[in-house]
């Protein structure tokens, strides 16, 4: 409970840092997804895509 | 006809009595206080609104049977399927069949030497690519017209200034331009390469004037192309055989790019869809439980007084 709590009392508690929280795991959400879905895509079309065949030109 | 009606009539729509929910249906219903012409009146007009929509199925189903229309065969195109990209290599290679063939008669107008760069060529080899063509830039400080290297924001040139040199030199045909060609044809990609590799001698009873070929996939068989594929018709820099189904392939790819130039993108965001949707799926999923856990576990006591 001690980490929950801390947690809560830290950043849930103020609209200030809640709202900071917000902005900054939204950043690393959205990268972390970005290049998680990027790297699906690139593992699924390996060998078609521009990057697997600039190199070969 | 008579069976699409039968098959509506079958379906127990017009029927009065339909099973026990009736009665309870009918107290809801206003139509009790109609008189006896109105409920005719309303009978007869949805019997006849019923009557024109199947006639105007069966009538779209009978035009569809009677065409004489030789549907492209599917192929398995590497770009098939929900998360595949289209293959670059592919691409390239349909820009220089294009370049070599096509380009000789139909124009591209909506294509420029930038969009080839990171799908099909590094930024210095579509800007050499560019300045292979002179455009005509102007006017200069004296008012004229002036000739110039095509540079990277210039479009493909077109074979012909106008519609009409285009016909006048195609036998009154006009070769249409291919930026948008496979969305603009039913069948798409799978189209494109049976019309380039479909050509055959025409049956007996076709009718084939001057200047034109037969072709079943083009609608009618009449088409005024000639053939413009053939086996080593030219050389692949990447030393790809030259097989002319491998130059149609690789120009049908080359097209879906140039008509979706999207295509790579939208596989993307569905990939960036499901992520997100499926977390929003399960935290909806979770929010609702929550709010409805005492709705759900909630008791109602009911105490008589004596
Ligand atoms: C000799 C000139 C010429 C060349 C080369 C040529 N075409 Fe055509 N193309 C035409 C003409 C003319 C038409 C119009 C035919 C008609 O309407 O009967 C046409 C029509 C088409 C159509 C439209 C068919 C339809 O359904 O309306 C497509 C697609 C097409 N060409 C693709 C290509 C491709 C791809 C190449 C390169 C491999 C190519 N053409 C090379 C002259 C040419």
């Amino acid at each position: 409970m001690a980490l929950s709590s801390t947690i809560y009392n830290t950043i849930f508690k103020r609209t200030s840092t809640f709202a900071l929280a917000c902005g900054i795991s939204a950043f690393f959400f959205e990268r972390t997804l970005d290049l998680g879905s990027e790297t699906v895509f690139e593992k699924v079309n390996q060998g078609k895509l521009w990057n697997d065949m600039k190199d070969k030109l | 006809m008579a069976a699409t009606v039968g098959r509506i009539c079958g379906a127990g729509l017009l029927k009065s009595a339909n099973g026990a929910s009736v009665t309870q249906i009918s107290s809801f219903s206003t139509s009790r206080e109609w008189t006896r012409g109105r409920k005719a009146l309303m009978g007869t007009l949805g019997m006849l609104a019923g009557g024109t929509g199947a006639l105007l199925f069966a009538l779209d189903r009978s035009v569809k049977a009677s065409d004489l229309e030789l549907h492209p065969p599917k192929n398995p195109w590497s770009h098939d399927g929900i998360l595949s990209s289209l293959d670059h290599a592919g691409i390239r290679r349909g820009y220089e069949v294009y370049k070599q063939v096509c380009a000789a008669c139909h124009s591209m107008r909506f294509i420029a030497y930038r969009n080839l760069i990171g799908v099909s060529h590094t930024e210095a080899e579509a800007k050499a690519e560019a300045e292979e063509i002179m455009v005509t830039d102007g006017p200069d400080e004296l008012g004229n017209m002036f000739k110039r290297p095509g540079k990277l924001s210039d479009y493909f040139p077109s074979p012909y200034p106008n519609e009409e040199a285009a016909r006048a030199a195609n036998n009154g045909a006009y070769p249409p331009d291919l930026s948008y060609i496979v969305d603009a044809r039913h069948g798409g990609e799978d189209y494109i390469f049976a019309l380039l590799t479909g050509y055959c001698d025409p049956p007996a009873g076709a009718v084939i004037r001057e200047g034109q070929y037969f072709n079943p996939y083009f609608p009618g068989g009449a088409i005024s192309m000639a053939q413009a594929l053939y086996n080593e018709a030219m050389e692949y820099t990447d030393g790809t055989p030259a097989t002319a189904s491998q130059l149609a392939k690789d120009v049908s790819t080359f097209l879906k790019w140039t008509s979706e130039p999207d295509f790579d993108d939208r596989k993307r965001m569905f990939i960036k869809a499901v992520g997100i949707f499926s977390i929003l799926i399960a935290l909806t999923y979770y929010l609702k439980r929550h709010k409805w856990s005492s709705i759900k576990t909630r008791k109602i006591e009911f105490k008589p007084r004596n």
